[in-house]
């Protein structure tokens, strides 16, 4: 489904001495299909604009579009659990949304709400528990005896069984080992090519930006600073430190090598061996092949 | 989320009253509740009236803002005028709305009971309103010390209520942001009949519960880790003390008080 953000504004608490404007003027467009990073500092809008998403709040101006859905300010679509059956949300830290008895009750949380039924809800979660990385024995457990990372994956399989057309993930590995932020992110990559969804990743990380967006917006003080395919907008380290933010770790990298050997080798998204690869032609090659 | 009720929020500022020893708002809070049942007349209603809206002056607090907070409160306020005016039957009738006699004595009762309820929760709204929770345990542990004498564990007391206190803005961000993640996974809090909205509340409580025992277990830790044991022989950061301010205050109220008596009957 694509989404379209149209001048959006939204001011919490309007009206009182508290009230305090989290989106300014905000527009942009994600087309069907993309995997979108969204990156900005602690108190950028990052987490009001999610909720946009799903309907969670309305803009206090302006228009958001999701599909054939309308959001304003005076305009409520009626079918609001229809968006959010569409629009899946992973919320930061999701186990805090753990509450039922045995993990696949929660599992099915989500789905039986949306009115899925108990076959296809059976099914769902029987696909659904290898591809997050638990075992099928963990179903009958509580979700409070597992440990901080498969509660995690739990809330992310509730997540995923209602079979959302959008995935909205606001930092989903957030406090998981390193080797856990891999297998999760490359879940939901592979997710995202054979569901063929629409991804929306809020992060902080400029890694996971450049490893698995193809779109990114960089968002400053409730306003769209910067927008682009990664290799475009990632490598301004100027423009990204005025914000709080810095250069992913391989286009550092790449700086560097061209400070010290005066040879630029251009960014485009390697991974670090591609990059050992190039250093190393660079390097031999003495320059041979500009 | 719940922005039309006020009461307990506080609304930073830099106001007299915001700078008032919280001991003297309190105090003077106390007697204004006592002394406003004893108004009986035109006047003393006037002055009781008069205070209590230049206290609101003073604060700066914008007046939208009290009166948009009152909401909840204004129903009761006409609910228990009409009561008064349909039910007491003293003095001529005035007037007669669909067969029911309505008699002066009912609309000056009315009159007076429902004024006496606005002053009394402006007058408490103003208190939570220009003190910080902090400061308003403080005052009260400093008012309940003599009480310690009796073995009353005030300071015990004190630090329960600022951990409670404390901890409401973060259970209810805890709320919200629970209730939106379960609002995404297809709970409906707002619509539908009320058995299947009371059943939508347990996805909210038990993590809520969850997170408060966790919360409850990493706070204790995390004093014991920086040595608290108990009252005895702690110092405070913030020491209250009278200043002529509260003075000037005290004084003012003295003369309300008398105004109010010597023009009461009138």
């Amino acid at each position: 489904m694509d989404i379209t953000f149209e001048n959006v504004n939204y001011i919490y608490q309007q009206g009182t001495p508290f009230a305090h404007k989290a989106i300014k003027d905000l527009s942009f467009h994600i087309p069907s299909g993309s995997f979108v990073a969204i990156i900005g500092h602690t108190g950028s809008g990052k987490s009001t604009l999610i909720q946009h998403l799903n309907g969670l709040v309305h803009p206090s101006a302006g228009t958001v579009t999701i599909g054939n859905y309308r959001l304003t300010n005076d305009e409520k679509p009626k079918n609001m659990k229809e968006l959010r059956s569409k629009v899946g949300v992973v919320f930061q830290y999701p186990e805090h949304q753990l509450f039922e008895e045995t993990v696949e009750k929660d599992i099915a949380f989500g789905p039986e709400n949306f009115g899925v039924s108990k076959e296809e809800i059976a099914k769902r979660i029987q696909e659904i528990i290898p591809a997050v990385g638990l075992s099928g024995e963990m179903l009958k457990r509580s979700p409070f005896d597992l440990s901080g990372g498969q509660m995690r994956r739990v809330a992310i399989a509730g997540v995923l069984a209602i079979k959302p057309d959008v995935l909205v993930l606001d930092e989903p590995t957030a406090g998981l080992d390193p080797r856990g932020q891999k297998e999760i992110m490359n879940m939901f990559k592979e997710l995202h090519k054979k569901e063929g969804l629409t991804t929306v990743l809020v992060t902080h990380s400029m890694e996971d930006a450049v490893q698995y967006a193809d779109h990114v917006i960089i968002l400053n003080k409730g306003t769209k600073y910067m927008e682009g395919r990664p290799e475009d907008v990632l490598t301004q380290q100027e423009a990204l430190n005025k914000v709080q933010l810095d250069v992913p770790e391989a286009v550092q990298f790449l700086l560097n090598f061209e400070k010290r050997f005066g040879i630029k080798i251009p960014f485009q998204r390697q991974t670090t061996e591609e990059i050992a690869r190039d250093v190393h032609r660079y390097l031999q090659g003495g320059g041979e092949n500009e | 989320m719940s922005n039309s009720l006020i009461i307990g929020q506080y609304v930073p500022g830099n106001s007299i009253i915001h700078r008032l020893d919280p001991r003297t708002k309190i105090t003077i809070i106390f007697f204004f509740v006592f002394v406003v049942f004893f108004a009986n007349s035109l006047l003393s209603y006037a002055i009781l009236t008069a205070f209590a809206l230049a206290s609101v002056a003073t604060t700066r607090i914008p007046i939208k803002f009290i009166v948009k907070g009152l909401t909840p409160v204004w129903f009761l306020i006409v609910f228990t005028f009409l009561l008064h005016l349909f039910v007491t039957k003293e003095g001529t009738v005035v007037a007669e709305v669909f067969s029911f006699k309505i008699y002066s004595g009912a609309l000056i009762q009315g009159i007076a009971i429902s004024m006496r309820f606005f002053l009394l929760i402006l007058i408490t709204s103003l208190l939570t309103l220009t003190t910080t929770p902090i400061e308003i345990t403080d005052a009260i542990e400093d008012m309940l010390h003599p009480l310690k004498k009796i073995k009353f564990p005030v300071h015990e007391l004190a630090l329960m209520m600022s951990i409670s206190l404390r901890f409401i803005p973060t259970l209810m961000q805890e709320t919200e942001k629970i209730s939106r993640a379960q609002a995404s996974r297809g709970v409906d809090f707002k619509t539908g009949p009320i058995k299947e909205r009371a059943k939508a509340v347990v996805p909210l409580l038990v993590p809520l519960f969850v997170s408060a025992f966790k919360r409850a277990e990493e706070l204790a830790m995390a004093m014991e880790a920086r040595g608290y044991h108990g009252g005895e022989g702690r110092t405070k950061l913030r020491e209250l003390r009278i200043e002529k301010r509260d003075i000037a205050i005290y004084v003012l109220f003295l003369f309300v008080i008398a105004g109010l008596f010597l023009t009461r009957n009138y």
